[in-house]
C-alpha cells in the first residue's frame, strides 16, 4: 500500500480525517508533519486523543518527512499524511515524491478570501498551490470522500 | 462558589446550538449555556470563539468528541485556567443536570456532568448481558 492521501488541512488530525477518510480507507497510520508539534509532547498527546488505538500516529518535522516519504509510500499499511500549511506541503512536494495533494481545509483568517466553502486563501497562497499544479502535481479540494474532488483550476 | 458556573457547548456543525436549544425548551433555563460551532474555523479561530463564549468567570466546557478539533482547541484554551473544566461526550442529559447544579467548582461540576451523561446511556428492552463467570 502507500500514502492514500496527502492532505493540506489546518486542523491536522480531526474528525474528517480519522472518521471521514480513515474508516473507508482502513487507515493504519497517520503522519502529521509539523515542526512545532514534533517538538511538543503535550501537543502530540492532544492529537493522539482523537485517534483509535489501532491507528499509529507518526509525528515528523518537515526535514524528517522529506527523508522518510519514500518509506511511508512503501509501507504495507494504508497511510494519510497531513500538513497544516501550504509552505510545509510545498517543501514536501519539492522532494519530487508527491504526486497528488488533497486540500481538505484552509480556513478563514485576515487577508484570505473564500475560494470554496472550506478553502480560504490569500493571493500569495493561491499562487503557491497553482505552482504545485504547474509542476505536475494533481491538486484537488475535497473535504470528505463522499464529496467531489474539485480540480484546482476550477476554483483558482 | 460565589459565582454560578456557565457552560459552553463546543461541537461540530450545529450540534451545540441544537443541544442548547433543547435544554432551553425542556428546562426553561436561559442564559446559562452558550453554543460554539467549529464550522469554518481553523484551530486559532475556534479557540477565539470559545474564549469569547467563556468570558472571565468559572465555566465548564462541554465538548462533543473525546478527540479532534473541538477538544484540542478547548484543551489549549483551558490550559492553566483552573476556573475552567472540560467534559467530553456531551449529551442532553448531562446539560439538563448541569443547569440545575451550578453551585459547584468547575471540576466538581464536570465530574457530576460526566456521571449524569453516562447514566443516561442505556439499552432499554435489550436482553440482559450474560452473567460473568464465577471466579
Amino acid at each position: 500500500m502507500s500514502l492514500a492521501l496527502i492532505r493540506l488541512d489546518d486542523r491536522l488530525i480531526h474528525g474528517q480525517v480519522v472518521v471521514g477518510w480513515g474508516q473507508p480507507l482502513n487507515v493504519g497510520f497517520i503522519v502529521l508533519v509539523d515542526d512545532e508539534v514534533r517538538n511538543s509532547a503535550w501537543e502530540q498527546d492532544l492529537y493522539r486523543m482523537g485517534v483509535p488505538a489501532n491507528i499509529e500516529v507518526v509525528f515528523a518535522s518537515i526535514a524528517e518527512a522529506e527523508r522518510q516519504l519514500s518509506g511511508w509510500e512503501q509501507d504495507a499499511r494504508v497511510g494519510i499524511l497531513l500538513a497544516g500549511d501550504i509552505d510545509t506541503m510545498a517543501a514536501l512536494a519539492a522532494t519530487g515524491q508527491v504526486k497528488r495533494v488533497n486540500i481538505g481545509g484552509v480556513h478563514h483568517r485576515a487577508g484570505r478570501s473564500e475560494r470554496l466553502r472550506y478553502v480560504y486563501l490569500t493571493d500569495e497562497e493561491a499562487a503557491k498551490l497553482l505552482s504545485l499544479a504547474s509542476n505536475g502535481i494533481e491538486v484537488t479540494a475535497q473535504d470528505v470522500p463522499t464529496a467531489r474532488a474539485v480540480p484546482i483550476r476550477e476554483f483558482l | 462558589m460565589s459565582e454560578p458556573l456557565r457552560g459552553v457547548v463546543v461541537s461540530h456543525a450545529a450540534l451545540a446550538e441544537a443541544l442548547v436549544s433543547a435544554v432551553r425548551t425542556i428546562s426553561g433555563v436561559d442564559g446559562v449555556l452558550e453554543a460554539v460551532s467549529n464550522e469554518g474555523c481553523d484551530p486559532d479561530a475556534l479557540a477565539a470563539r470559545i474564549d469569547t463564549a467563556l468570558g472571565t468567570g468559572p465555566a465548564v466546557l462541554f465538548v462533543d468528541l473525546p478527540g479532534g478539533s473541538c477538544l484540542t482547541s478547548a484543551l489549549r484554551l483551558s490550559r492553566g485556567r483552573s476556573a475552567v473544566a472540560i467534559v467530553t461526550g456531551v449529551n442532553l442529559a448531562m446539560l439538563l443536570d448541569f443547569v440545575f447544579h451550578r453551585d459547584l467548582t468547575p471540576a466538581e461540576a464536570a465530574r457530576r456532568a460526566a456521571q449524569a451523561g453516562g447514566n443516561a446511556i442505556r439499552t432499554p428492552g435489550a436482553p440482559a448481558a450474560p452473567a460473568a463467570p464465577a471466579a
